[in-house]
C-alpha cells in the first residue's frame, strides 16, 4: 500500500504545481529579489571569518576564523561604541518612549473633535520629513553664524552655544530630533487602542465618583497596556540600532567620541576605508545581539502572560 | 456622555490640556514656517532681525540663485526619476508576490512566508549588501537606488493579509465566469484593494524621495546625486555649488547664505507637503492594517 500512497502524493504535488503555475510565475520576481538582495548578503557575512582581498575574490580569500572579532573586542573603540550605543538607547527609552503615550492620553481627553483632528494633522507632519531635512533644519537654526536660536540666546544672555560641535549637546539633540519627528506619529497606535475602550466603563466610574485622574489610571492605562508591551519588545530588538542616518548626519570630528555607534563605525571602516572583513565582523556582532534581544524579550513577554509577537 | 458638573480641578485640567496640545501642534510645524519665511529673506532682513515669521520684504533671490545652475535641477530630476520608477517597481514586486502568498492552499506558502519574516529579524548588513551591489555592477547607477529596495517585507505582509481578507465568494464567482488567475488579480483583486494600494504607493514614494542612505552608499558620481544628498552638501557641508553668479544680471546681489540654505530645504520638502493632504486621508488606516495578525 505504501508506495501507492506515495505515488498518489507525488502525482498530486505535480498536479498542484500545474494547477497553480500562474501563481508560481507571479512569485518569481519577489523570490528573486529576496534571494539576491536579502539572502545573498547573509552568505556574505562569512566575510567576517575571512581575510577578504577584493582582487582575489570571495572564494579564494583566506579563512581567518574569529580573528576579526578578537581584534575588535580588544580595540578600545569597542567600549566607546558599546557605551555610545547603549546610552543613546537608554535615553530613547527614558525620554522618547513615554512621549507618544502621554501625548495620546492627553489627546484622548479632548472631546472637541475639530481641535483634536487639527492637532493630530499637525503632529503627524514631521514623520514624513527626511532625516536630512531634520538635520539641515537643526544646522540652520543652531549654527553660531546667524542661526536663529543662537541669535536669540545672544540677545538674551550675550553669549552663544555651539550646539553642533559640543559633545555635551549631541545626545540631547538626537533625542529632541527623534521626539519632534516621531512622537506624533507614535500616538496613532495608542489612540487606536484607546478608541476601543468601552465608554460605559467611564460612565460607571463617574457614577462611582472617580475623578479624571482615577479614570485614566484605572481604565485608560490598563486598556493600552498590551500595546505598550508589544512596542517595548520591538524597541528592545533595536537596542543596538540608533538610526544610522541621523547619527551620521549629526556627527562631526568634535563630537565623535560620544556620537560614533556600530553602524557609523561599519560605514567608516568598510565603505570609506575598504576594511571589508573587519567591518562585516562588527556588523555581524551587532545583528546577532539584535536577534537575541528580540527573541529574548519576546520569550519574557510570553512568560509574563502577554501575547508576544511570535 | 451626559452633560455634568465639572469641578474646578477638571476645568483647570481641560484648560491646560487644550493649551499644551495647541503648543505641541505649533511646535511640530513652526520650524517649517521659519524656514519658509527665511528663504524669502533679504540680506537687510537677516542683519536687522534674527528671528521673524513674516519678512518685511519678500525676495525670490535665493530661489533665483539656486535655480541658476543645473546642480539643483539635475538632482531634483534624479529624485523624481527614482521616486516614480522606484514606486512602480515597488508596487509590481510587492503585488505579484503578495497575491500568490495570500492563497491558503498554495504549496510552499508557509516556507516562503517564513523566509520573508526571517529577513526582518536578521540581515547580512551594510558591507555584504554593498559588495553584492558592486558585483552586480549597480554602483553609480540609479538602479542601485531602485532594485535593492524593491520590496519592504513589512509592507508585503500587510498587503498579503489584505488580499487574504477579501471575500472568497467574489473570486469563486469570477472563476465560474471563466476568469483566469492573472485576470483575477488584475480585474478583481486590485480594484478591490485601491485604498491599500494608494496607501503603499504614497509610503513607498515618500521613502524614495527621502532616501539618503542608499545614495550615500552606492552613488559617488555627483551628477547622479538625488536631492537629499545635494541638500546635505549645500546645507551642512556648505559646498555652495547651488548657484551661478556669473550667469546673473550684474546688478544681482547674492542672497544671504542662510536664506539660500533655507530655500534648498524648502525645495526638498515641498513635494512631501504637496502629497501630505492625500497621504493623510489614508495613513492611519495603513498603519492599523499592520496590526492585523496573520
Amino acid at each position: 500500500m505504501q508506495p501507492q500512497i506515495n505515488l498518489n502524493r507525488r502525482a498530486s504535488v505535480w498536479k498542484r504545481l500545474k494547477r497553480d503555475k500562474w501563481l508560481y510565475i507571479l512569485l518569481l520576481p519577489g523570490l528573486l529579489y529576496f534571494l539576491v538582495f536579502k539572502y545573498a548578503p547573509m552568505w556574505g557575512v562569512l566575510l567576517a571569518f575571512k581575510d577578504y582581498q577584493p582582487f582575489i575574490g570571495f572564494w579564494k580569500s583566506e579563512w581567518v576564523g574569529v580573528e576579526h572579532f578578537r581584534v575588535f573586542f580588544q580595540n578600545p573603540d569597542f567600549f566607546m561604541l558599546l557605551r555610545n550605543t547603549l546610552v543613546l538607547t537608554l535615553y530613547n527609552l527614558l525620554f522618547f518612549f513615554p512621549a507618544p503615550i502621554i501625548l495620546a492620553l492627553l489627546l484622548n481627553e479632548i472631546h472637541r473633535s475639530f481641535f483634536k483632528k487639527t492637532v493630530q494633522t499637525m503632529i503627524y507632519v514631521p514623520h514624513f520629513i527626511s532625516m536630512v531635512i531634520v538635520a539641515s533644519m537643526s544646522y540652520v537654526f543652531l549654527t553660531t553664524e546667524g542661526g536663529a536660536v543662537n541669535e536669540m540666546l545672544y540677545t538674551l544672555t550675550g553669549s552663544k552655544v555651539d550646539f553642533l560641535a559640543s559633545p555635551d549637546w549631541f545626545r540631547p539633540l538626537i533625542i529632541l530630533q527623534t521626539i519632534w519627528k516621531e512622537c506624533g506619529w507614535g500616538t496613532i497606535i495608542f489612540l487606536a487602542a484607546l478608541a476601543g475602550v468601552d465608554v460605559e466603563q467611564y460612565e460607571a466610574a463617574v457614577v462611582d465618583g472617580a475623578s479624571r485622574w482615577r479614570q485614566i489610571w484605572h481604565i485608560t492605562l490598563p486598556a493600552i497596556r498590551s500595546t505598550i508591551i508589544i512596542l517595548l519588545i520591538l524597541r528592545m530588538g533595536t537596542i543596538l540600532d540608533n538610526g544610522f542616518e541621523q547619527i551620521y548626519l549629526m556627527m562631526n570630528a568634535l563630537n565623535r567620541e560620544v556620537a560614533e555607534v556600530f553602524d557609523t563605525y561599519v560605514y567608516a571602516l568598510g565603505i570609506t576605508q575598504g576594511a571589508f572583513s573587519y567591518s562585516t565582523a562588527v556588523g555581524l556582532f551587532k545583528s546577532v545581539i539584535g536577534v537575541t534581544m528580540v527573541l529574548g524579550t519576546n520569550w519574557l513577554a510570553k512568560k509574563f502572560g502577554q501575547s508576544g509577537l511570535y | 456622555m451626559a452633560k455634568r458638573y465639572k469641578s474646578a480641578g477638571e476645568t483647570a485640567f481641560d484648560l491646560f490640556n487644550y493649551l499644551f496640545l495647541g503648543l505641541i501642534g505649533l511646535a511640530a510645524i513652526l520650524p517649517f514656517l521659519f524656514v519658509v519665511s527665511g528663504s524669502f529673506a533679504t540680506e537687510a532682513e537677516i542683519t536687522k532681525r534674527a528671528v521673524f515669521l513674516i519678512p518685511s520684504t519678500i525676495s525670490f533671490d535665493s530661489y533665483k540663485f539656486i535655480f541658476s545652475t543645473d546642480t539643483i535641477m539635475r538632482s531634483i530630476g534624479v529624485s523624481i526619476y527614482v521616486t516614480v520608477i522606484g514606486t512602480i517597481v515597488n508596487l509590481f514586486f510587492t503585488v505579484t508576490m503578495a497575491y500568490p502568498m495570500s492563497k491558503r492552499n498554495l504549496m510552499g506558502r508557509n516556507l516562503i512566508l517564513n523566509l520573508v519574516i526571517f529577513t526582518m529579524l536578521f540581515g547580512g548588513g551594510m558591507i555584504p549588501t554593498y559588495l553584492i551591489i558592486r558585483e552586480l555592477h549597480l554602483l553609480d547607477t540609479l538602479n542601485a537606488l531602485i532594485f535593492p529596495a524593491a520590496i519592504s517585507a513589512f509592507n508585503l505582509i500587510i498587503v498579503k493579509n489584505f488580499f487574504q481578507e477579501l471575500p472568497v465568494e467574489i473570486e469563486e464567482a469570477a472563476r465560474i465566469d471563466g476568469c483566469a488567475e492573472l485576470g483575477m488579480l488584475w480585474r478583481i483583486v486590485l480594484p478591490l484593494s485601491k485604498p491599500v494600494l494608494a496607501t503603499f504607493t504614497l509610503f513607498y514614494a515618500v521613502g524614495h524621495w527621502n532616501n539618503f542612505f542608499s545614495a550615500l552608499l552606492y552613488i559617488n558620481d555627483p551628477s547622479k546625486w538625488p536631492l537629499q544628498v545635494m541638500l546635505r552638501q549645500i546645507v551642512m557641508l556648505s559646498q555652495s555649488a547651488a548657484g551661478d553668479l556669473s550667469s546673473m544680471d550684474p546688478s544681482f546681489v547674492q542672497p544671504p547664505e542662510q536664506s539660500i540654505k533655507m530655500a534648498v530645504i524648502v525645495v526638498g520638502t515641498l513635494p512631501i507637503m504637496c502629497v501630505y493632504p492625500f497621504l493623510q486621508k489614508h495613513f492611519a488606516k495603513g498603519v492599523m492594517l499592520g496590526s492585523i495578525k496573520g
